[in-house]
Parts: C-alpha cells; structure tokens; sequence
C-alpha cells in the first residue's frame, strides 16, 4: 500500500508564479522519505496541497488510498503536519492547543487529554502544559508542534524543515524520536536544509527543483552516483608543493593541508601508499562536504537554466 | 459533503471543540469582552433613561427608560456577536492557528457552525448581563417568550455571520475595525433604539425601514413589550431569510477558501 500518491500535480499562484508543473511522486507505507530541493523549488508548496492549506491548478493527491477531494475526510485523518513556521495561537496554553487539536480530528475530550499528556511527556513538554506556548523557547516550540501532530495518531507524518533553528542536542533527539516513531510503523515525509538529516535519517529521497522533480530514487542508488569524494588532509609535516599522486586530483590548501578528490575507481589505500611513499604523513582525514551535499547541488545545477541538464 | 454517521460524530466533537474553545477565550478575558458592555449600558440606562428620559415622557405607550430597554439589549447582542467572531476568527487567521482546522477533517460547515455558536453565545451572555442590569432601573415584563428568544438567537445568529465574513476579507487590524465603526454602529443607533420611527418625517421613515437593524430591534420590543413599529412576523421571515443567505454565503467564502488558503 501506498502511503502518498501524487500525481501531475501543479500549482501556478495568482501572481501567474508556477510553483509546481506537473509532479509524480509514490511514498510506500512505513517509509522514511526525504523532499529537497533549495528554497523555492515547490518543496511547501506541496506539502501545503497534500495538507490542505494550498489549493491544488490540477491533478491527483492519495493517502493511504483515499483521495484528497473525494475522500476528504477520511484522506486527512491519516496525516500529522509539522509546519515550518509556528502556527498556534501564542495566547493558548500548552496543553489546551493538543487537546483541542485532538477535537478537531473528532476524538473526545477524556481521549484527547491522555494522548495529549503521551506525547507532551514523550517530548518533554510536560512541565510546561500550562504555560501559554509564547513563553517556549524556539526548541520547545518546535517540540510543541511536533506532539500537535501526533496527537490524532496520524499514519503519515509530514515535518517542513523539523529541526531548523535547533541546537545539535535537540536535533539528535529529534531524530532519535523519529526513528523510533517510523519503528512503530509510521511514514514519515521530511524536508530538510540539512542534507546530513536527510542521509542518517531517510531511506528515499526526492530532490525537486523548479517545480519539478529531477531525482527520485533511494538513498544508496543516489549516493552511488557520486563519482568523485573529496578528502581532506591534515598533515604531520608542512608541505611547500602538492604532491603528484597519479589520476587523483590533489591542492595543497595551505602547508599543512590536502585535499584529494578520489575517484570511485580508486581506493583509499591506494592514495595512502602514494602519500607513504612520498614521505608525506597523515594525522586525520575528514570528508570536504556531505556526500549528499555535493550530490543536491550538482543537481540542482544542473537544472538551472543554462546548466547541463535536459 | 459526508454524510456518514461516523463522520458526523466527529463533526460534533469537532463543533463542540471549537464553541468550547471560544467560550473559554471571552471568558478568560472578561474584562475586554463582557465588562465593557456592562458598563456602557449602565451609564445608558442611568443617562438617557434616567436623567434625559425622565423629561421626555412616554414613548409608544411606555416610559421612555422601558422603550429604550430592548434596544439597548439588541444593541449589545449585535455588537457582542459581531465582535466576538470577527476578532476571533481574524486572529486565528492572523496567527495562523486557523492551520490547525483546515489540516484537520473538520468540515467548513462545521468550522463555520462552531464559531457562530461562539459568537451567539457571548452575544446571550451579554444581553442577559445587560438585562439583570436593566432590572435596577426599570421592571421588565416578557409579553412573548417565543419571540423574544428566536429573534435574540436570529439576530445574534445573523450578526455573527456577518463578523466571520468581516474575518475573511480582513487583512489587517483596521479591516475589523471598519464595518463595526462606520457601519454597524451608525445603522444601530438610527434603528429604532431611541426612538420609534413613527416620530420621524415619512421620508425619514421609509428611509429607516432599508434598515435591517429596525426589523430586529422592533420585533425584539415586541417580544419584550408588546408593541412594534412594524410588522413582526415579516420581520422575523426577513431576517432568517437574510441570516440563511448570509450563512450560505460564508459558507461558499470558506469552502474556496477565500482569504485562507492560497
């Protein structure tokens, strides 16, 4: 079963902007998918169609089966929103916004206030149940609308840019809370600046880009497209001129610094051999990028006009 | 629109979650929604019904301070209904919590129902404080029970739709402020609370009857007093004739999503 089907889905806005031309897109059941694309591309775009909060020009949206205009209700049920902006009322307690969101989605109050508790202790929200959400730090903000959409035991959990603005601590345990809920069985869609989140965390991914989708595969097939990793070098002895080592391109980046882009071709012992017999010794190496940033934005350059692509 | 029985329970916890909601929010600040009006008809009822309305006499067969009584109870369940969903529903679209319900399966029907509920409600709360309150300065006699309370629920009813369409268009603060000010308040006060409009020149008069706050204000009068400067029946047809159109009306607003969704 098909968690979301999208299909020949288009937007273009009042301002005549084309948002989305025409895009397909299947997320199986239980999967952990990630939506990129740079800013602008038609990432929110649509999420706010499968989320109601955008009206669609044209095509077809299907969750869990069911489709967005002729099975409204039973379509929305089955998703969980996390926004990219805050969108609850400042002035509301904490507990009170999950609790009437729960209402919302038809669960009465009794049930709402204990699965609103679940997931307020699940998030370390607790504590602050009566607070009113303005007096939350950023984190627990986001924590906040994370339990909002849980809170009606969605089957597809849509998160807009989840951990943005979000310290490093918080962020592992935002991922560690969602590996867990994808565990259970959730479909998680996720979009992210942080290419990093997206490798560690999603096994698809699809990158959009103009509003079109120009990459949609799973995570290994996409990183074994890369052909080149660069490396860098610190090195235990400072250098005046790079040191030749064959096929592989090496820059001495300052004394004491290499970088080496190797080839899928080649092998990292291979390089360490040249360096050995070269007399040059290594103390760490560390990747130049992300491998799945190096990826996003050959491809994204090569949809830009003028670039490479079809 | 699903009809089914599942569904339509959810649709009443929904409904229930939203009037809930709204009644714990003009509560919890009691003191912007229900204490004003409190105030402001007190000083009307000692000013013009007692002070001034001792010197004017009788009107329509009754002392001036019980001919202005049912007025000023309409007047406040108009302003009260009006600005509790107009303030409501714009600042949910302002802070974009409205996001909340259009992800949800709540039905625009039950959007729209759930906040015109609220706004009826604190539009009855207030026109019974005001009507306690007018209990120290006048006796109060119900002379139709049944009219009095469907025109009250109508009126607020109607005027709480007409605040939610205000919401829609709204874009800024001052767009609430507009219709209240330059519009609601003026057909107000030159509808029949004051006065009866058979005191007015004929032009004046006719003029009057184009508004539709004369037809609420008079067959509340006659709920409550037994006398009228129209005909009640055509005015209770009138204005749940107008109130249906109006729900409609908003109702095809939020289904497009005019204002709320892009």
């Amino acid at each position: 079963m098909s968690a979301l089907v999208i299909r020949n889905l288009q937007k273009t806005y009042r301002n005549d902007v084309e948002a989305l031309k025409g895009i397909s897109l299947e997320v199986a059941a239980g999967d952990f998918f990630a939506l990129l694309g740079p800013n602008g591309a038609g990432k929110s775009t649509t999420i706010g169609i499968i989320s109601s909060l955008v009206n669609k020009t044209a095509g077809e949206v299907e969750i869990f089966g069911h489709d967005l205009d002729r099975d409204r209700i039973e379509a929305k049920r089955r998703v969980g929103v996390v926004p990219q902006e805050f969108n609850f009322n400042q002035f509301e307690k904490v507990l009170d916004i999950l609790v009437a969101q729960a209402g919302f989605y038809g669960i009465p109050a009794r049930q709402a206030r204990e699965r609103a508790e679940f997931y307020l202790r699940k998030l370390g929200l607790w504590d602050k149940r009566d607070s009113q959400s303005r007096m939350l730090s950023g984190g627990m903000k986001r924590r906040l609308m994370i339990a909002r959409a849980l809170v009606h035991d969605p089957d597809l959990l849509i998160l807009d840019e989840p951990t943005a603005g979000v310290d490093i601590e918080l962020r592992r345990s935002m991922w560690d809370f969602l590996t867990e809920l994808n565990g259970q069985g959730k479909t998680i869609i996720l979009t992210t600046h942080y290419l990093e989140e997206a490798e560690s965390l999603c096994r698809r991914i699809a990158i959009i880009d103009h509003g079109r989708i120009v990459e949609n595969t799973d995570m290994k097939s996409l990183l074994d497209k890369l052909q080149v990793e660069t490396f860098v070098l610190d090195l235990a002895e400072p250098l005046t001129v790079a040191p030749e080592l064959g096929d592989i391109e090496v820059r001495l980046k300052d004394s004491l610094t290499l970088e080496v882009a190797v080839p899928k071709s080649s092998d990292l012992n291979g390089v360490f051999a040249r360096l050995a017999d070269s007399h040059i010794s290594v103390r760490s190496m560390r990747n130049k990028s992300n491998r799945l940033e190096e990826l996003f934005v050959r491809l994204v350059e090569r949809n830009l006009p003028g670039g490479g692509g079809q | 629109m699903n009809i089914r029985p599942m569904n339509m329970r959810y649709q009443w916890v929904a409904f229930c979650t939203i009037l809930s909601k709204e009644i714990r929010r003009f509560t919890r600040i009691w003191a912007q929604t229900l204490l004003p009006p409190a105030i402001t008809m007190t000083l009307y009822f000692v000013i013009f019904g007692n002070l001034i309305g001792s010197r004017i006499g009788d009107m329509g067969g009754f002392d001036y301070m019980q001919f202005i009584v049912p007025g000023l109870i309409m007047m406040s369940v108009i302003q009260n209904s009006y600005g509790n969903v107009v303030s409501s529903f714009f600042s949910t679209k302002f802070q974009r919590s409205i996001e909340e319900m259009l992800v949800s399966p709540m039905s625009s029907m039950t959007i729209l129902l759930g906040y015109i509920a609220g706004g009826v409600a604190r539009g009855i709360l207030v026109g019974i404080i005001v009507t306690l309150l007018s209990l120290f300065f006048t006796r109060l006699h119900i002379e139709n029970l049944l009219v009095t309370m469907l025109v009250v629920v109508l009126t607020a009813t109607l005027f709480s739709i007409g605040g939610f369409i205000n919401a829609i268009f709204a874009n800024k603060f001052d767009d609430v402020a507009i219709i209240p000010t330059f519009i609601l308040t003026p057909l107000t006060y030159l509808g029949g609370v004051f006065y009866s409009i058979d005191l007015l020149p004929d032009f004046w008069r006719t003029v009057s009857l184009f508004n539709p706050i004369v037809y609420m204000v008079n067959a509340f009068r006659y709920g409550l007093l037994g006398v009228s400067d129209v005909d009640v029946v055509g005015s209770l047809v009138a204005v749940a004739g107008f109130t249906l159109v109006m729900f409609f009306f908003a109702l095809w607003l939020l289904q497009r999503g005019t204002g709320i969704r892009q």
